[in-house]
């Protein structure tokens, strides 16, 4: 099976998307003639011309809530966010307008528009453009929100976002963009809403999504070469809709449970699964929920410090063995 | 405390806002000691409204009444406790509505902000729904779930109804985006207020308009006061004129009589449809109450002021005279119209009152396309977190 990288699994699944609607339209800061902030998009001018592949000025309220007003009419934008961070200056067109236009009109309009970028951090480009806010977005219903940890979820979580007829807000993450996975070349989705077990586990179930995905894997790893203890890790992979049954179904298995995001705390998604699980699986819990946050501070620049503050494998190496003991 | 001045504040128009003094007036009829000459009104010679028939004039001047009486109706609803939150009236700007509509063909669009009772008539949807909407009912046109701010209708190429000032222009500009994407040989008319023209998202819309050619109108509803706050107070230079500095074509025209807004807006359509041209229009209008119900109306504006506008350029008075002029009109058909429109809001009211609400299982339906439609539905997973 092919091994590529995360970025191209994005640009093969819009490509393909491409070829298959002709009211699918790539826009954004770059896209086109720069081939991409981040090159996810190269190529694609190139296959498919400037009407399908748009640059846009540097205008978020303004690109955004005019894809939003074409996908009342039909128009499928994929519109990119060279850095998530920057949803805020569009907060007013994504979160009014995409989230409520086909409430407020009671069901006669909907907007298929997907917003992807990158939202994390870890590159030293400090706070303001290293938010995380798929909590925020996930906390207003009419949005979903997506984020993808690997190649092979990336491409089919990306198919499935396009064809999804409602606004899905999809969170990549620069620090994957070069990592490599196994990807079909023949076509596959991944439905929205379905979490994914990374690795089987006994002991301890952690809960993660985007990078924080990895670095629980490698915590695991260490759990297990160095202390014994057997982890479960649990992908999110999409935040809303919510894989409850997957996360419960581990809960109940291993009776513990690690909450890792790269959220602040106060209300990350982190705090949503809390209340989950001891809502519902409260007699299966051997000892209270955890989680590792980032630290509760606007994103450092200092480069190790940076470090310090996300959920790092040795953070979460610590975490993990607080709940079990 | 009574914050109200004993003597009248001299009102700060600028220099471009209509004069309190209206036309030079002819006694052409006996209610029309003061509104428009009809023979002064060039605008009824323009080719777009020359080429109408009597029935149409007869339906301009029906839909302005319309409007008028619905909106007089909801406001009596509201004074007893039948409607909840905003309501922000049309009364005084008819014209514009009823003249700008008037001129969609098949793939024009309209949106509009939250004065948007006016433009939901004017493009035909029926009072029964939108006083149903305002009653919070079930049978209302967005079932109860939008209320006065939120009215659409797809089929009649009307994109709401929105609440956040601006915040409508931006889709306005997509509309026109989509149009031209797909082909089509039409344009977006994106109305807003005076209070609107500052909004950075209007700012970033004339670019991405201007930038890509893009069919839509920009059309500023210019009654004069952002809530309270007057266009010398609020805007920096003239406000359609901002268009220049995006190299889009603009224009400024009074929308008192249907035919000058009719024959205004004409020429700028046509561009859009046929050259994909963006432009700004100023349209000068007039409310006759305040902001919204909860505005008292007596700290911006003096009564003076808005009496003047009534007895001298009333928008369904002045065409009245136009067409009882021309004879296309008589005394008793504008009774019979009147009371016809009266009738209408009347009985809208009674289907409002009689239907029944939504239930606490509609408050989470039409939130997701793929919850109302769980055949065709492909994601999984909890949707609801109650």
């Amino acid at each position: 099976m092919p091994l590529i990288q995360y970025r191209e699994a994005l640009r093969h699944a819009m490509a393909e998307e491409l070829l298959r609607d002709p009211n699918v339209v790539i826009m954004g800061e770059e896209v086109a003639q720069f081939n991409g902030a981040y090159k996810v998009t190269e190529g694609l001018l190139e296959k498919f011309g400037p009407k399908r592949i748009v640059d846009t000025p540097i205008s978020e309220a303004g690109f955004i809530g005019m894809g939003i007003g074409a996908s009342m009419l039909g128009i499928r934008p994929v519109i990119e966010l060279m850095f998530w961070s920057f949803y805020s200056v569009a907060f007013d067109q994504i979160l009014n307008n995409a989230a409520n236009v086909r409430y407020m009109s009671g069901g006669l309009i909907n907007c298929p528009i997907v917003i992807r970028g990158p939202a994390n951090g870890g590159t030293n480009v400090g706070a303001t453009h290293s938010h995380t806010p798929e909590a925020i977005c996930a906390a207003h219903p009419g949005i979903k929100v997506v984020c993808p940890a690997t190649a092979y979820d990336a491409k089919g979580l990306l198919k499935s976002a396009i064809r999804d007829n409602d606004p899905v807000m999809f969170m990549e993450n620069t620090m994957l963009y070069g990592d490599k996975g196994e990807v079909p070349d023949e076509e596959y989705l991944i439905p929205l809403g379905q979490a994914d077990i990374k690795r089987l586990g006994t002991d301890l179930t952690i809960v993660a999504h985007g990078r924080a995905v990895l670095n629980a894997l490698a915590a695991a790893q260490l759990l297990e070469q160095e202390h014994d203890i057997s982890v479960e890790v649990v992908d999110l992979r999409t935040i809303r809709p919510l894989d409850e049954a997957t996360v419960l179904a581990s809960v109940r298995k291993t009776h513990r449970v690690l909450l890792v995001d790269e959220n602040k705390p106060f209300c990350g998604v982190g705090a949503q699964l809390a209340y989950m699980i001891q809502d519902q699986a409260f007699d299966d819990l051997d000892a209270p929920i955890k989680r590792v946050s980032a630290v509760d501070a606007p994103s450092i620049y200092s480069p190790p410090m940076e470090i310090e503050q996300l959920p790092n494998p040795q953070r979460i190496l610590k975490a993990a063995l607080a709940v079990m003991n | 405390m009574n914050l109200r001045p004993a003597v009248l504040i001299a009102l700060d128009f600028p220099a471009n806002r209509p004069t309190l003094d209206g036309p030079v007036t002819k006694k052409s009829s006996p209610t029309a000691e003061t509104n428009a000459d009809p023979a002064a009104s060039g605008h009824a010679r323009a080719p777009v409204n020359a080429k109408l028939s009597a029935d149409a004039k007869i339906d301009l001047y029906r839909q302005m009444v319309r409007i008028r009486r619905f909106e007089e109706r909801s406001l009596r609803a509201y004074q007893g406790k039948k409607i909840g939150g905003f309501l922000h009236l049309y009364v005084g700007q008819e014209a514009v509505a009823v003249g700008c509509c008037s001129l969609m063909g098949p793939n024009d669009h309209v949106i509009t902000a939250y004065r948007d009772h006016g433009h939901a008539l004017a493009v035909g949807m029926e009072m029964n729904p939108l006083m149903a909407e305002l009653y919070g009912k079930a049978t209302g046109c967005s079932k109860g779930k939008g209320g006065s701010m939120h009215f659409f209708d797809p089929s009649r190429n009307y994109w709401g109804g929105h609440g956040i000032v601006g915040g409508q222009i931006p889709l306005g500009t997509g509309i026109a985006y989509a149009l031209k994407y797909k082909g089509l040989r039409g344009a977006c008319l994106a109305f807003m207020g005076d209070g609107a023209v500052n909004q950075g998202a209007v700012h970033e819309s004339y670019n991405l308009a201007a930038l890509w050619q893009l069919p839509v109108i920009f059309v500023i509803e210019n009654n004069g006061y952002s809530m309270g706050t007057s266009q010398a107070r609020s805007s920096a230079g003239d406000l359609a004129r901002r268009a220049e500095s995006y190299g889009m074509d603009w224009g400024v025209f009074d929308g008192h009589d249907v035919y000058e807004v009719r024959a205004g807006l004409d020429k700028f359509l046509e561009r859009a449809r046929n050259e994909s041209k963006p432009s700004v229009l100023e349209v000068r209008t007039y409310r006759y109450r305040g902001h919204s119900v909860a505005d008292p109306d007596n700290t911006y504006r003096t009564k003076v002021e808005i009496e003047e506008y009534r007895r001298t350029k009333d928008p369904i008075q002045v065409f009245q005279n136009l067409l009882l002029a021309e004879g296309v009109l008589d005394e008793a058909r504008v009774a019979q119209i009147d009371a016809a429109a009266r009738a209408e809001a009347d009985v809208s009211a009674d289907f409002a009152e009689a239907s029944p609400y939504p239930t606490v299982e509609d408050i989470q339906k039409d939130i997701y396309w793929e919850e109302d439609h769980p055949a065709e539905k492909k994601s999984q997973g909890r949707i609801f977190f109650d």
